[in-house]
C-alpha cells in the first residue's frame, strides 16, 4: 500500500534562490490580501494602491519623501539588527530613537552659539550616547539575571515618549510657541545640511556609512564572528571562552546607541526642534524591515526604501479618505508572509510515499 | 476625606483597571503553559476591543460584541498558532507581526467609529447580598459582569490546571511535548487550541476597555496593556491566581496615578502616566532577580515541536 504524504525536511543550507524569491512574493500576497481587505470595507483596492505608488515611488517629490522615510527606518533597522544578531530583541528602538533625538536637542537648546563644526559632531555623540544608555538600562539585568528584554525595552518605550512629552509641554518648551508644546527652533549651525533641493539631508550619508561599516564588522572582524556565535548557540560561545555577559552589555548599548542616531537625524535634519510626536513609529516597522533584510546591513537600506514608499503611500492614502493605518496593515501582513514563507527557505517540502511491508507467510 | 472614603473608590478602580490586563493576561498563560509564547497580545486586544465595539454598535447588544471580540482575537491567535506550529516560524518575531498587524487593521476598521457612543455598554450591577458586605463589597462585588465572571475564570483556570487529567496534560504540553506525543497525545492540535483560546481570553481584554472601561474606540487605546500582560504572566510564574493578583497591583498603580491627578498633586502628569510602564520593569527586574533567574518557566516554552528533532 501506498500512502504519500507531505512532509518537511530540513535543509542543510538555507536555500539561497528562497532568500530572495520569498520576500518578493511575501510582498505581492500582501498586496493581495490587502487588497481584499480593502474591497471588503468598500474601497476600490487599486485606486488606492495607484495613489500610494504615484505619490510615493512614481514622481520625484514623492521619491524624495519616500527616502526622507527611508533614513529614520534604516539607521532603526540597522540598531534593531545588531541586536538581532545576537537574539537580543530589542524592540525598543522608537524610546531610544525618542531619547537620541532629546539627547542630540540638549546642545542647540543649551549653546545656541556654538559653532557648526561643534555643534553637530557633539549633537551626533549626545544623541548616540542617549539612545545608547537607554537600551543599556535593559542590558544591565538582562546579562545579569536574564531579565526579559523584551518586555523592558518596550515599557522604555512608552516612558521615552512621556519623557520628552514632559519636556516640549514644560521645561523645554518655547516660550515663543504659542502653547505649543515644541522647543525653540534650533540655530542654522544645528542643521544637517538639505541636499538635491529636496528635503533629504545629510543623515543619509549615516546611513549608508553604518551599512558599510556593520558589513564589514559582520563578515571580517573577530568581533562581529563572536556575536554571530552567540547568536547562534551561547553555549557553544561560553565553551569558546567568548563573554556573554560583557557582549549583551556592548551589543545593547550600540544597539540603541545607532537608533539614537536616526532621532539626532530626525530633529537636525527635518524638524529643527524637538516636539511632540516625532516619530510615527519608526522603532516598530525597523523589527519588520530588519527580519525581511535578514538582518543585512546592506538589504537593510533597500527594504528601507520599500517600507519608506509604504509609508509615504499610507499618508497619500489618507488624502483620499483612506486611514492611513492601512500602511501598517500592509506591514504586519507582509510580515506574515514572510514569516511563513521562511519555512521554504530552511526546510524543503517532500512527497514521501511510505511503503507497507507485505506480509508473507 | 477619611481613609476609607479615599481607598474604597481606589480599590474599586484598581479592580477595574485590572480587569482587561487580567483577561489578557490568564489568555497568555494558558498559551504559555502550552509552550508557545504569543507577543501578539496587545495586537490581539486592539482586534478584540475595535471588533467588540463595532459589533456592540451595530446590534446595540454587549454581548454579541463580546462574541465578536472573541472571534477577533481567535483568528489573530490561529494565524500565530498556523505559522508557529505548523509552519515553525520565530515566536518572537511572529507575535510582533500580530501586534503590529492589529494595530494597523483595528485603526483601519475603526476610523469611522471614533467619537461615536455604544448604546448598551456593560455597567455596573450589584452582586445581591454580596454587594452589602462592608469594604469587600464596594470593592469587588458592586462591579460590572465582565468582572465577575473574571473571578470564576480564575478559579476555573486554577482548578483546571491543578486539579484534572486535562489541565496536567496542557502542563506537560509546555514541559515535555516529546513525551506527550509518545503517549499518543496530538501535541499540534492541542497546542492550536490552546493558542486559540488565549487569543479569544486577549479579546475579551481589548473588548472590556471598548465596552466596559471607557466605553469608546480609539486608536492604540490599550497603551501597552497587553505587554504589561506578557510582563504579568512571568510575574505570576504562571499562576492564574498571582495573575489575579499582579493585575489589580497593576490596575491600582493606574488607578493611583489618575486619582493623585483629581486631588491636585504637583506632580507632572507625565510622571504619572509612566508609573504602570516603570513598575512593570521594576517588578519584573525584582521578581526575576529575587528567583536568580529560576521562574519555573514552561521547560518547553518558545522552541517549534518537531517530531524528528525529538
Amino acid at each position: 500500500m501506498n500512502r504519500p504524504t507531505l512532509k518537511l525536511e530540513k535543509r542543510l543550507a538555507p536555500s539561497p534562490v528562497m532568500v530572495f524569491i520569498i520576500p518578493l512574493i511575501s510582498v505581492l500576497l500582501a498586496l493581495l490580501l490587502g487588497g481584499i481587505f480593502l474591497s471588503l470595507t468598500g474601497q476600490n483596492p487599486l485606486a488606492v494602491y495607484a495613489i500610494m505608488f504615484t505619490d510615493s515611488l512614481g514622481s520625484k517629490y514623492g521619491f524624495t519623501e519616500t527616502i526622507v522615510k527611508a533614513i529614520p527606518l534604516s539607521l532603526t533597522a540597522l540598531g534593531v539588527a545588531v541586536a538581532f544578531k545576537m537574539k537580543l530583541w530589542n524592540i525598543g528602538a522608537e524610546g531610544q530613537l525618542y531619547m537620541g533625538a532629546m539627547g542630540a536637542s540638549w546642545l542647540p537648546l543649551t549653546y545656541p552659539a556654538l559653532p557648526v563644526y561643534l555643534m553637530i559632531p557633539g549633537m551626533v555623540v549626545l544623541g548616540m550616547i542617549a539612545g545608547g544608555l537607554w537600551a543599556f538600562l535593559t542590558a544591565i539585568p538582562r546579562a545579569i539575571w536574564k531579565v526579559n528584554e523584551i518586555i523592558t525595552t518596550l515599557m522604555l518605550n512608552y516612558v521615552a515618549i512621556l519623557w520628552v512629552d514632559f519636556l516640549v509641554f514644560g521645561p523645554w518648551r518655547d516660550p515663543l510657541g504659542s502653547n505649543f508644546p515644541i522647543t525653540a527652533p534650533f540655530p542654522e549651525a544645528a542643521r544637517l545640511p538639505e541636499m538635491f533641493n529636496s528635503r533629504i539631508h545629510a543623515g543619509l550619508f549615516f546611513a549608508l556609512a553604518l551599512a558599510v561599516i556593520l558589513t564589514i564588522v559582520f563578515k571580517y572582524s573577530r568581533w562581529g564572528y563572536s556575536i554571530n556565535v552567540i547568536g547562534s548557540s551561547e553555549r557553544a560561545a561560553s565553551y569558546a571562552g567568548m563573554n556573554i555577559k560583557r557582549n549583551i552589555l556592548w551589543v545593547m548599548f550600540l544597539s540603541g546607541a545607532i537608533s539614537g542616531l536616526a532621532g539626532m537625524a530626525e530633529v537636525s535634519g527635518i524638524i529643527g526642534r524637538l516636539q511632540h510626536g516625532i516619530s510615527p513609529g519608526y522603532g516598530y516597522t525597523a523589527i519588520i524591515v530588519a527580519w525581511l533584510s535578514k538582518l543585512n546591513p546592506l538589504a537593510i537600506l533597500i527594504v528601507s526604501v520599500l517600507f519608506g514608499a509604504l509609508q509615504v503611500g499610507g499618508y497619500a492614502a489618507q488624502v483620499e479618505g483612506v486611514p492611513a493605518a492601512v500602511a501598517t496593515m500592509l506591514q504586519g501582513m507582509i510580515l506574515f508572509f514572510v514569516l511563513g514563507g521562511e519555512v521554504l527557505t530552511n526546510y524543503r517540502v517532500v512527497l514521501v510515499r511510505q511503503k507497507g511491508e507485505e506480509l508473507r507467510k | 476625606m477619611s481613609i476609607q472614603e479615599f481607598l474604597i473608590p481606589l480599590l474599586a478602580a484598581a479592580v477595574i483597571a485590572g480587569t482587561p490586563i487580567l483577561y489578557a493576561a490568564l489568555g497568555e498563560l494558558i498559551t504559555e503553559r502550552a509552550g508557545i509564547i504569543n507577543l501578539g497580545v496587545e495586537g490581539m486586544m486592539l482586534m478584540g476591543a475595535v471588533s467588540g465595539f463595532m459589533a456592540a454598535v451595530s446590534t446595540s447588544n454587549p454581548w454579541i460584541g463580546l462574541l465578536a471580540a472573541m472571534l477577533a482575537g481567535g483568528s489573530l491567535a490561529f494565524v500565530h498558532a498556523f505559522l508557529t506550529i505548523t509552519l515553525r516560524a520565530n515566536q518572537v518575531v511572529t507575535g510582533l507581526a500580530l501586534t503590529i498587524f492589529g494595530t494597523g487593521f483595528s485603526g483601519y476598521l475603526g476610523k469611522a467609529y471614533i467619537g461615536i457612543p455604544v448604546s448598551k455598554p456593560f455597567t455596573a450591577t450589584p452582586l445581591g447580598p454580596l454587594a452589602d458586605i462592608p469594604f469587600i463589597g464596594p470593592v469587588f462585588f458592586q462591579q460590572d459582569v465582565l468582572v465577575y465572571i473574571s473571578y470564576v475564570l480564575v478559579i476555573v483556570i486554577w482548578y483546571f490546571l491543578y486539579h484534572t487529567r486535562t489541565g496536567l496534560n496542557l502542563r506537560a504540553l509546555g514541559e515535555n511535548p516529546a513525551a506527550m506525543d509518545a503517549l499518543g497525545i496530538n501535541v499540534f492540535r492541542l497546542r492550536y487550541i490552546y493558542v486559540v483560546i488565549g487569543g479569544m481570553l486577549g479579546g475579551v481584554g481589548g473588548a472590556y476597555l471598548s465596552l466596559a472601561y471607557a466605553p469608546s474606540w480609539l486608536e492604540n487605546m490599550t497603551a501597552g496593556r497587553g505587554w504589561i500582560a506578557v510582563a504579568l504572566v512571568i510575574f505570576a510564574l504562571w499562576n492564574p491566581w498571582r495573575a489575579l493578583m499582579g493585575a489589580y497591583l497593576f490596575g491600582g498603580i493606574d488607578a493611583l496615578g489618575f486619582r493623585l491627578q483629581v486631588l491636585g498633586v504637583q506632580v507632572s502628569p507625565f510622571f504619572l502616566k509612566m508609573l504602570p510602564y516603570l513598575f512593570t520593569v521594576l517588578i519584573l527586574v525584582v521578581v526575576v532577580a529575587r528567583r536568580k533567574g529560576r521562574l519555573a518557566t514552561p521547560g518547553a516554552l518558545g522552541l517549534p515541536y518537531d517530531r524528528e528533532e525529538r
